[in-house]
């Protein structure tokens, strides 16, 4: 990228913090796929895996986080050099939520398994992808200190929001048919809401690595697609509204 | 070299400095400065804006002690010394044939990178430029004395050993000493050459200390080596290289997102 510091020892320790956020976030990928796919192939046993896993996320955040701690000591580091340091605490600190987030999707699938499958599962997957693929470029962008990748990541998060706002209702919609969805529904409420919770730490990540490269968050503010906070589905008025005690299971 | 001087060359100098709002103290125009046959400053053009710190930095050799020793004509016993362009203190060229150096230099003071106190008890010292002019009234000679060591911090350290000799101050005291010194004159510059270069990390703090304090008095130019001093205690940052002036504006934005490449390098450690 840039010429090397004349003190070689800076470099290498400038590198082990980069190759400690990007362990982090190909970590973080793989959790979330796992956990994905738990959800969809009703697989308990990964789940259980996928949760045990989570703390080694939040092992490497600490030494991204001691790291850090130990350059600004030492280092004193200015202009991108602290840009890169600030970078890697606030990235690690959204790669591990977002670990915590997959971990929570890999718990849902566990009492996802208790009752039988519902369809809207179904859309899932597709989600976890999307929101997988913004990860990995994510932190492609900041490997490579491309702001442009960056901010396709952050215009890209729109098609997450919007798979979320649909599916959810979906979920509503199906809970109302059938009173006895509503516990799984409920959990897969949570997982999608998960998934776009990791879009958004995806998408900080990539406001951080517009800061790393240019020295500013990005212009303008990312509009907001997903809508479900404002979502209302109306019973239909033959269905007699408020089911009364008959299916809670 | 050549490639570096040419790609310096075209790029010209980047601006962006902070306005201290009281306008300009010194005006370099078009500065350039030869040593015989060697050129030392090409073209340098920046104003030193009154009452704000200004901080030269760059690394050995490119042309920033020079410029400071410019600006009060420090540079004129050298033998082979040849000047081009412009320096303007309050409007008029310090330079021209009928500019009076010894009443410049009163305007100015200097403070040198090792502290370097005169013989005499710490007193004397502190009122050597007003004995230079003649003074000799006690009352004004102690109240000058007072206000100066006040203004550099010494004060209660020595105000009970005002006459013994300044040669038994530490070095860090020393320093304060020739700083307070600097200011008995009432100058309306102070020039700083690396003040802190021979000093303790406590010395050096207490003279940052000092150096905020006394901005908005006067203003002032520092020569620093150390790249943090100048990040902390400057409004304005002037980066030099072979004798250019590279990039000239806030500290702050050339310490967090510097405008040039070259500038970047420097401050973080990547060349110099």
């Amino acid at each position: 990228m840039t010429a090397q510091h004349i003190v070689r020892s800076y470099d290498e320790e400038l590198k082990r913090l980069t190759n400690a956020i990007v362990e982090m976030g190909g970590s973080a990928e793989s959790q979330l796929d796992q956990a994905i796919q738990a959800v969809a192939k009703r697989d308990s046993e990964l789940a259980g895996r996928v949760v045990r896993n989570d703390s080694a996320i939040d092992q490497l955040e600490e030494v991204v986080q001691s790291q850090t701690v130990r350059l600004l000591a030492l280092r004193q580091p200015v202009a991108r050099d602290l840009r890169d340091i600030l970078a890697a605490i606030k990235i690690a600190s959204d790669i591990e939520r977002i670990g915590d987030l997959a971990a929570n999707i890999a718990k849902r699938a566990i009492a996802l398994n208790q009752s039988a499958p519902v369809r809207p599962v179904a859309a899932v997957p597709r989600m976890g992808r999307l929101a997988q693929q913004a990860i990995k470029d994510v932190i492609d962008a900041y490997v490579e200190h491309d702001a442009r990748k960056a901010i396709a990541v952050w215009q890209r998060d729109d098609d997450l929001d919007d798979l979320t706002s649909s599916l959810f209702r979906e979920l509503l919609t199906y809970m109302m048919e059938d009173p006895r969805s509503i516990s799984p529904c409920a959990h897969l409420l949570f997982i999608a809401k998960n998934i776009e919770r990791i879009g958004d730490h995806a998408t900080n990540i990539a406001e951080t690595v517009h800061f790393l490269v240019i020295g500013q968050r990005p212009a303008s503010a990312r509009p907001k697609g997903d809508t479900s906070s404002y979502e209302v589905v109306e019973p239909p008025p033959d269905s007699g509204g408020a089911p009364e005690g008959r299916g809670d299971r | 070299m050549v490639a570096v001087l040419k790609a310096v060359e075209e790029q010209g100098t980047v601006y962006h400095v902070k306005p201290g709002g009281a306008g300009q103290a010194l005006a370099v125009e078009e500065f350039c400065l030869w040593y015989g046959a060697k050129q030392a400053l090409f073209d340098v053009t920046m104003a030193v804006e009154k009452g704000l710190v200004t901080a030269l930095i760059g690394p050995s050799g490119c042309g920033k002690s020079t410029l400071l020793r410019s600006l009060n004509r420090m540079n004129d016993l050298i033998d082979g010394l040849r000047i081009g362009g412009r320096i303007a203190f309050g409007g008029a060229d310090i330079y021209a044939p009928d500019c009076d150096v010894i009443a410049l230099r009163k305007r100015m003071g200097m403070v040198f990178q090792k502290p370097n106190p005169f013989p005499m008890s710490i007193y004397e010292n502190v009122i050597y430029p007003l004995r230079v002019d003649g003074i000799n009234d006690r009352r004004m000679l102690a109240e000058t004395a007072e206000r100066a060591l006040r203004g550099s911090a010494l004060w209660e350290e020595v105000k009970d050993r005002l006459h013994e000799s300044a040669l038994g101050l530490s070095g860090g005291q020393q320093q304060r000493l020739c700083i307070a010194r600097a200011i008995a004159g009432d100058p309306e510059v102070l020039l700083m050459d690396e003040p802190c270069s021979a000093l303790d990390p406590v010395a050096t703090s207490k003279i940052e200390e000092l150096i905020e304090e006394l901005a908005g008095h006067y203003t002032i130019v520092i020569v620093t080596h150390n790249m943090q001093q100048a990040a902390r205690v400057s409004d304005n940052t002037a980066f030099m290289y072979l004798g250019k002036l590279i990039e000239y504006g806030e500290t702050e934005t050339v310490f967090t997102t510097p405008k040039l490449e070259k500038t970047q390098e420097y401050v973080t450690g990547r060349f110099g």
